[in-house]
């Protein structure tokens, strides 16, 4: 075993700025990147020398060789901070052990920053290979002028060029003189690697933070620490958007340690600055100690009487009449539904759960001179910006945002709710640095939820068995609001992740096919939560297949395959799911009737984030209604070149497991109004013993775009899940948790 | 307010806290020993996970007051440079997703490796069971686990 390489570390910014200032001479590339739309061509800076350094910069070569790399989006555990990197290293001919990788802090010179939609990747993918290659041919024609040699006779490779007739070598060091005098070439005139001489790219590369991280040195939003920083508490209506009428904050402001407790009229937007109180002191538990004597009367507001229960009731009554939208109609459902040889009907459910990332919200701010300067876990530090600018009327430039690593994401740290809360608090303070903490049970129930749904299937098959109508009415939750884009007509609208596209399979593959919506207004928030919708489309889709396939007398797979080769449509590409779902089958070795009774095997597939995913799960339900997870096999597409196949294979294997585990625990209650649990022992979440043994991905390499795969690997896991049940034991779950289905059998 | 004369990673350290104050805050806060992490506070999660006279604890479930002259041994104090075969096994095998949930990890594992050099698979299941990991790197943490007691984690 090797010890934890240092060589390879990242640094924090401070470090940077001071190394950079130390290694004068350096080679700069910075590249302006043009921060609309995804296709940013570079824009060019002129070559600088070590005075010259500006922030904006991807690259940077001292004159010992080290090689700095800005990592500019945000890492929330998806790998991005080690994987962007290293595409500019393969294109660099640079040993990954001269790397040091850098944390950007929001800057417009490095185009898109939010890390969301699995996009990181793909936005970012064929600019840095050009980043990279850029650099590399300035190093390389450097050693071609020295020598004085064609380019061309030159070659680089390991951090240094080459030049076989004379057996010379000029390290990159050596080099940064020279290169940092000669223009930028146009990108035109950059070849890029031919991807069969990748050394870095494919590989498994430990994550940059790893040291750090072993050894508890301080990195997420949590662990900021400011001179003289105080620390703060936010306390908010347990009914979402209700008002302060009153609270006693003299009394909390005379309690030891305090330095001040004062109310925040906020907004109504349920996912910006919510009405509070605040509570600031001179340390963490001092602050939540007080707010243990913290009294508040609130104006609850109207929807102070919600329940889950009396929305479960409503979405039932809502089942029997026509959706009040179509969101797509192909052929006459009705009229194939009765002339099908077997019609079956299915209601499927799930409730609202919360993305729980184990490091609580929380940012550190300070408010100075008119201005805000913020230390963000954030998956979004544009929006965070954008929200401080909207929320207090301060320019852009006033905002200046630095981001944390970030202790969990899944979509929560999109939202600014806990940016704008610390903002208002250090505006208060004025001067004094200050860092808001939310404790689990403000992030349980103040979170920006997955919503829950439910969706009344009906599914006819012919004789053969095959599937000839579906029709789905799916009852979801939303609250008036503007549509998207410019569309800024105020209507009811289902929620963030909560609407249904037409777009969800088996939608476009069949010929008489309806799916039509209805929006039961409420006042939850609701927000992305790992991929959003799809999360729980492709447990209610791939379910009531295996649903079908089982009434028509098929094979689960059989029937898939003979679905997907209907016919697509729009950026589906049938092709490459049905090769996934093919190789899943032989991978997992899919034979369903070999499992024995209590034993058996699932598939589903999905698309979504532009990856193609199938999987199949076995398990093992025991007569007692136990469910294990034996093993899962996987298959993804993600197009042409996995980046980090350590980093891919952790995302995959996490997403299953993250899958399961809020298939078979996670669920949230809503009584008058409020969430009811608070914490983990209320909040069941997986653990150890209940993660299957095995887990085996595999990656088939397309000729497609490469993309992202924080996300597209969840959506199938549910449904293989279930699906396996159903095999194990004949017992179908159409509701999560599964808790609520009874699986005893005998 | 109290003084506390505390043993953390072999030192002795002063601090002026509420008696109540659990020790991960006092960590945090005061000692600026952050790798020991809040998770939930009520002993659910082990993020906040060390170790007192080498049997894990919940920091967040310890009040300082009850600490007295017990070491404390928190993520930074495990090793000296990195070093401990979970540590080294963590990085080789790139354990981490976002990595917030790890120290407490690593401190749970170690104090089972000290105690059973060499654990089945039940017996990693078991002692983890109390910490979570959002991410669900939970098949390379039992690989990390394995591998370093292949290393000698225990001694
Ligand atoms: S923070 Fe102590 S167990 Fe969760
Ligand atoms: S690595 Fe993120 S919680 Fe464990």
């Amino acid at each position: 075993m090797s010890t934890p390489t240092f060589a390879n570390r990242s640094i924090d910014r401070r470090d940077f700025l001071k190394f950079s200032a130390l290694a004068g001479g350096g080679l700069v590339l910075g590249f302006y990147l043009k921060s609309a739309g995804s296709a940013f061509a570079a824009e060019v800076v002129k070559p600088a020398t070590g005075a010259d350094f500006k922030p904006n910069a991807f690259i940077r070569i001292a004159p010992d060789g080290v090689v700095t790399l800005v990592s500019k989006q945000p890492e929330i555990g998806q790998g991005i901070k080690t994987s962007l990197p290293m595409i500019i290293a393969e294109e660099l001919e640079v040993n990954w052990k001269d790397v040091v990788i850098v944390q950007g802090d929001l800057d417009a010179a490095y185009g898109g920053q939010s890390a969301g939609g699995s996009r990181s990747t793909p936005n970012n993918y064929n600019e840095f290979h050009k980043l990279g290659a850029t650099a590399r041919t300035m190093l390389v024609e450097a050693a071609a002028q020295t020598w004085g040699v064609p380019a061309t006779e030159c070659r680089a490779a390991s951090s240094a060029v080459h030049h076989a007739a004379t057996k010379r070598t000029l390290g990159y060091g050596e080099l940064v003189a020279k290169a940092a005098t000669l223009p930028v070439p146009p990108t035109a005139d950059v070849q890029l690697k031919d991807p069969k001489d990748y050394k870095l790219l494919g590989t498994r590369i430990g994550g940059v933070d790893n040291p750090k991280i072993v050894t508890g040195q301080p990195l997420f939003g949590l662990d900021t620490k400011l001179p003289g920083m105080l620390y703060a508490v936010y306390e908010k209506c347990p009914v979402f958007g209700g008002k302060v009428v009153s609270a006693n904050t003299d009394q909390i402001k005379a309690l030891p340690g305090v330095k001040d407790a004062f109310i925040i009229e906020g907004t109504s937007n349920l996912s910006g600055l919510m009405p509070g109180v605040a509570i600031v002191a001179d340390s963490t538990w001092t602050a939540f100690s007080a707010r243990k004597q913290l009294k508040v009367t609130w104006d609850e507001g109207k929807t102070a009487n919600d329940s889950w229960d009396a929305f479960t009731a409503k979405a039932t009554e809502l089942s029997k009449q026509p959706g009040t939208a179509t969101v797509r109609k192909d052929g006459d459902v009705t009229a194939a539904l009765a002339t099908a040889a077997k019609t079956i009907e299915a209601a499927y459910s799930y409730p609202f759960i919360s993305h729980a990332s184990i490091e609580p919200q929380n940012c550190t701010a300070v408010f100075k001179d008119g201005g805000f300067e913020i230390w963000a876990p954030s998956q979004n530090p544009g929006g965070a910006q954008g929200a401080i600018v909207s929320q207090f009327g301060v320019a852009k430039e006033k905002v200046l945002v630095h981001l944390t690593r970030s202790g969990g994401g899944f979509g929560r740290r999109l939202s600014q709710d806990y940016v704008v809360e610390v903002a208002a608090i250090a505006q208060k303070l004025n001067g004094a640095p200050v860092k808001l903490t939310w404790t689990r049970e403000d992030d349980l129930r103040h979170d920006q939820y997955r919503a829950g749904g439910f969706h009344f299937l009906k599914g006819g098959v012919d004789t053969a068995g095959k599937v000839v109508a579906w029709q789905n009415h799916f009852v979801t939750f939303g609250s008036i609001s503007a549509g998207r884009g410019n569309d800024t007509t105020m209507a009811l609208r289902p929620g963030s992740g909560a609407g249904l596209d037409g777009d969800q399979f088996p939608s476009r593959f069949l010929a008489n096919c309806l799916t039509e919506q209805t929006v039961m207004e409420c006042g939850i928030p609701m927000g992305p939560w790992r991929a959003p919708g799809n999360n729980v489309f492709s447990f209610v889709m791939q379910g009531f297949i295996d649903e079908l396939a089982h009434a028509g007398g098929r094979d689960p797979l059989e029937l898939r395959l003979e679905l997907l080769s209907q016919k697509s449509g729009g950026n589906y590409d049938a092709a490459r799911m049905i090769a996934v779902v093919k190789l899943v089958a032989e991978k997992a070795g899919w034979n369903p009737k070999k499992f024995p009774r209590g034993q058996g095997q699932g598939i589903a597939f999905h698309f979504s984030h532009q990856g193609y995913i199938a999987q199949v799960a076995e398990v093992t339900v025991s007569k007692e209604g136990q469910v294990k997870v034996d093993r899962f096999v996987c298959v993804c597409d993600v197009g042409a070149q996995i980046v980090n196949l350590s980093g891919a294979e952790n995302q995959v294997q996490g997403s299953i497991v993250d899958g399961i585990g809020a298939a078979m625990f996670q669920e949230l209650n809503l009584e008058r109004g409020r969430i009811t649990q608070g914490n983990f022992n209320e909040y069941p979440m997986l653990r150890m013993p209940d993660a299957p043994a095995q887990i085996e991905v595999h990656f088939l390499s397309t000729n497609n775009p490469t993309t992202g795969l924080g996300e597209p690997a969840i959506p199938p896991v549910a449904p293989a899940l279930c699906n396996a049940i159903f095999a194990a034991c004949g017992k179908r779950i159409r509701q999560f948790p599964l808790s609520r289905t009874d699986l005893r059998w005998s | 307010m109290a003084k506390f004369t505390l043993q953390v990673n072999g030192q002795s350290r002063s601090v002026d806290v509420a008696p109540d104050t659990p020790l991960l805050w006092v960590l945090r806060d005061s000692l600026e020993l952050v790798g020991t992490k809040f998770g939930c506070g009520v002993g659910m999660c082990g993020a906040c996970t060390l170790h007192l006279n080498g049997v894990p604890t919940r920091g967040c479930m310890t009040p300082v007051s009850t600490v007295g002259r017990k070491q404390v041994t928190t993520i930074e104090g495990l090793s000296a440079d990195g070093s401990h075969p979970l540590q080294k096994a963590w990085c080789e095998l790139d354990v981490a997703q976002c990595g917030y949930c790890q120290a407490g990890q690593i401190m749970t594992a170690a104090a089972l490796l000290k105690e059973n050099p060499k654990p089945g698979d039940q017996d990693i299941d078991d002692a983890m069971a109390g910490n979570l990991c959002r991410c669900a790197t939970y098949l390379r943490i039992r690989a990390g686990i394995k591998l370093a007691a292949a290393h000698g984690g225990g001694k």
